[in-house]
């Protein structure tokens, strides 16, 4: 297979709707696999999936970790510290060095943007993009899909308000190109020092007000960093809490929350929502684990039928 | 004011259509050169072809890297460059290691490029010590020594005072402030152009009016201390009309243009190419529809290719960790015939026009002209030659140009600087 016709997930925009679906198609048939009482499947054996991640992270690694490990998959992890990055070394030197062991996937984080565009130009690897920077976080976006499809039994016509720091969040572009892509309705919600100039264009409607999150189905609430006060972006976090925070009184029946972690209780989430029966976050946890499968699955199976999972006879 | 090696003038005669807008010249034309100097321009009934000759380009900004980033380009390479680009006069930014910033720094340079300069060149001082934006440069020694302009390019004079110290002492030394306007705490992070791309891909912005602001600061002192500016690499709508007023009601100012700028907009971040990062930023097909109707109107009269050079391991990374800058002498009029003349957008003349007389006014250059009796500076061009742009086809040192990969077409196939022969395609 040329370098070329690799499949990547590098951003949202690789994806057609078509694709997204049929990849939250086989997520929802693997987490009938999580079920069983033997979980791992043999679909990926001998196949060789590196963690490259020059960022930390505690969910991300360890879902895209087991996810592999479900499917039979090797794996390695090469973390930045302690490494030879630690020496210097570039980027591109380091994904060459990889590429000399052949593996199939190559899941990258990076604090910077296009280091996974790099990664793919210089490996033949497929390479997922579990967060570049401010930009994308593709797996984020379809474990989010995953979720609010489980929950509402649909994603056409949903509506989304994305609550707060949208500015600094690789989540919530991705989030937006994801819902429009199946045809639901995302509104960004935040202070206009959070809200990126320009944003408008991508098809998002957004609102200043804390208001606009009553006529959505979800209410999607983003992390909110201290650090963001020392650059002016908002005055203090109580005033954001008071303004932006996801209260019990600005949660109304029916209505879902959902937050990509990790939370900041007391600040854009109140406790109280964080542990109510209308917060999805565990749920969201767990569809990250489906949905990595699904997509190490996808890039390394041709396009096309939804898996079959094999009897359980197979299996063992 | 402009060092070069020496040599014998070439002898000549070239059969083209002649365009020379500053003489008013558009016909064929059979242009003789003996011992470097022109001796016959004759009106000829046909030229041959696509070719035109006129008069050779000026440009106002380019950095040689020299010294303390040979690596990247000397000023041989550099000044092969600029020959191959059509040049017969570059001027040097002091934004090196160390900084031009002392007699003793820039003299060493001029006697390099007496040495080693295959196309006049000539230097700029900086007008802060280190270019730290604290404390003048001796400027008189600096002009006495050869320092056609000040500038403290690469950054901005962040100090409203310094700078209004800076422009009031400039006529001790009778040279013109270059000015690089960037308001640093607006553009602090920024990666590309703030708008609708930057939203999507997730870079912090560098906003248009982080320029504007500071070139409406520094038309304003400009005209407070009644000297006169040359503003640098313009990218913003803003820029271009606080330039034409302020113009119009008797300010000193000349300005640039880079070809990445007038050719290109933020569109072409989307493919997170680490050569496609420059500052000031590629901006929207608006800033640059602005910027192309300064270059008509003449609001900008220069166009500078802002050669940046980089080490290819220093771009060959994630587009934010990248330095900004991009290499253009040796595609500049490939890249502006094929994106403004061919599309209709810019006469040719008009071009013409701003590569060479505008630019060289602008320093206080003497201004190439195709008149007998004249030093022969003329570039032969071709306006239908197609070719593409490559990694190996470079002269400079570097090859970080936004354009690689790309056809153009229109090429330069001969220089003549100073009376000689400097490039032949």
């Amino acid at each position: 297979m040329t370098e070329s016709s690799r499949r990547h997930l590098l951003a949202v925009s690789d994806l057609t709707a078509d694709d997204a679906l049929r990849i939250l198609d086989t997520a929802r048939a693997l987490e009938r696999s999580l079920d069983r009482e033997m979980k791992k499947l043999p679909t990926l054996r001998g196949r060789l999936v590196v963690n490259l991640f020059y960022e930390s992270s505690t969910r991300t690694l360890s879902s895209f970790e087991l996810a592999a490990k479900r499917l039979s998959a090797d794996t390695m992890v090469l973390r930045a510290s302690g490494s030879s990055v630690d020496k210097g070394e570039s980027l591109r030197d380091t994904a060459l060095t990889l590429a000399a062991y052949d593996p199939d996937v190559i899941v990258i984080r990076h604090p910077h943007i296009g280091a996974p565009q790099l990664v793919a130009g210089a490996t033949t690897a497929h390479v997922v993009n579990a967060g570049d920077g401010k930009h994308q976080h593709p797996t984020q976006a379809l474990l989010d899909l995953h979720t609010i499809r489980e929950a509402l039994g649909r994603l056409e016509g949903v509506t989304v308000a994305i609550v707060g720091d949208v500015l600094h969040s690789r989540v919530a572009r991705s989030l937006v190109e994801a819902l429009l892509l199946v045809g639901a309705e995302p509104v960004l919600v935040g202070p206009p020092t959070l809200l990126p100039r320009g944003i408008e264009a991508l098809g998002a409607s957004v609102s200043h007000t804390v208001d606009a999150v009553a006529d959505a189905e979800v209410v999607y609430v983003l992390r909110m960093q201290a650090e963001r006060m020392e650059a002016a972006y908002v005055p203090s976090l109580r005033e954001y809490t008071e303004l932006y925070g996801i209260t019990p009184e600005r949660v109304g029946a029916g209505q879902v929350v959902m937050h990509p972690g990790p939370m900041n209780r007391g600040v854009e989430i109140d406790p109280r929502v964080a542990d109510s029966g209308a917060s999805l976050v565990t749920t969201q946890v767990r569809s990250g684990l489906v949905v990595r499968m699904a997509v190490l699955y996808d890039l390394l199976t041709a396009p096309g039928p939804t898996l079959v999972l094999p009897a359980v006879a197979e299996i063992a | 004011m402009l060092a070069c090696r020496g040599g014998r003038g070439d002898t000549l005669t070239l059969r083209a259509r002649l365009v020379d807008p500053g003489l008013g010249i558009d016909e064929p034309a059979v242009v003789t050169v003996e011992d470097g100097v022109v001796t016959a321009v004759e009106r000829a009934s046909t030229a041959p072809g696509s070719l035109i000759v006129a008069p050779a380009f000026v440009d106002p900004h380019v950095h040689l890297r020299t010294p303390g980033r040979e690596d990247e380009e000397t000023i041989a390479s550099g000044t092969e460059a600029a020959a191959a680009g059509g040049y017969c006069a570059i001027v040097a930014m002091p934004n090196t290691d160390p900084v031009v910033d002392t007699p003793a720094v820039l003299q060493a340079l001029v006697e390099q490029a007496h040495a080693e300069a295959v196309v006049p060149t000539g230097f700029t001082a900086a007008i802060s010590k280190g270019q730290r934006g604290e404390e003048l440069t001796e400027m008189a020694a600096l002009a006495a020594a050869g320092a056609l302009a000040f500038t403290d390019d690469g950054r901005p004079v962040a100090s409203a005072g310094l700078m209004r110290r800076a422009l009031a002492y400039s006529a001790v030394a009778a040279r013109p402030l270059a000015l690089h306007c960037e308001e640093p705490t607006l553009s602090a992070g920024g990666q590309m152009h703030e708008g609708a791309v930057a939203a999507e891909l997730g870079l912090a912005g560098w906003p248009s009016v982080a320029e504007s602001l500071m070139v409406g600061r520094d038309l304003a002192l400009a005209a407070y201390e009644a000297r006169p500016v040359h503003l640098q690499h313009l990218s913003a709508r803003e820029s271009v009309d606080a330039v034409r007023r302020a113009r119009a009601s008797g300010v000193r100012v000349s300005a640039e243009a880079t070809p990445h700028h007038l050719c290109a907009t933020d569109e072409i971040v989307r493919t997170l190419d680490a050569n496609v990062k420059m500052n000031p930023p590629l901006r929207t097909e608006d800033h640059r529809r602005a910027l192309v109707e300064g270059l008509l109107d003449g609001t900008i009269d220069c166009v500078a290719t802002d050669h940046a050079p980089h080490a290819r391991h220093e771009k060959d990374v994630p587009f934010e960790e990248a330095p900004f800058g991009v290499t253009g002498l040796e595609t500049a009029f490939g890249a502006l015939n094929t994106y403004l003349v061919k599309t209709g957008e810019v006469p040719l003349p008009t071009l013409l026009e701003r590569l060479s007389a505008g630019p060289a006014r602008a320093l206080g250059l003497p201004v190439p002209r195709v008149a007998v009796g004249e030093r022969a500076n003329l570039v032969l061009l071709d306006l239908d030659a197609e070719w593409t742009v490559r990694e190996e086809g470079f002269r400079s040192r570097s090859a970080n140009s936004w354009l690689l990969g790309r056809a153009l077409v229109g090429a330069v196939v001969k220089t003549v600087a100073d009376g000689r022969v400097v490039h032949a395609a």
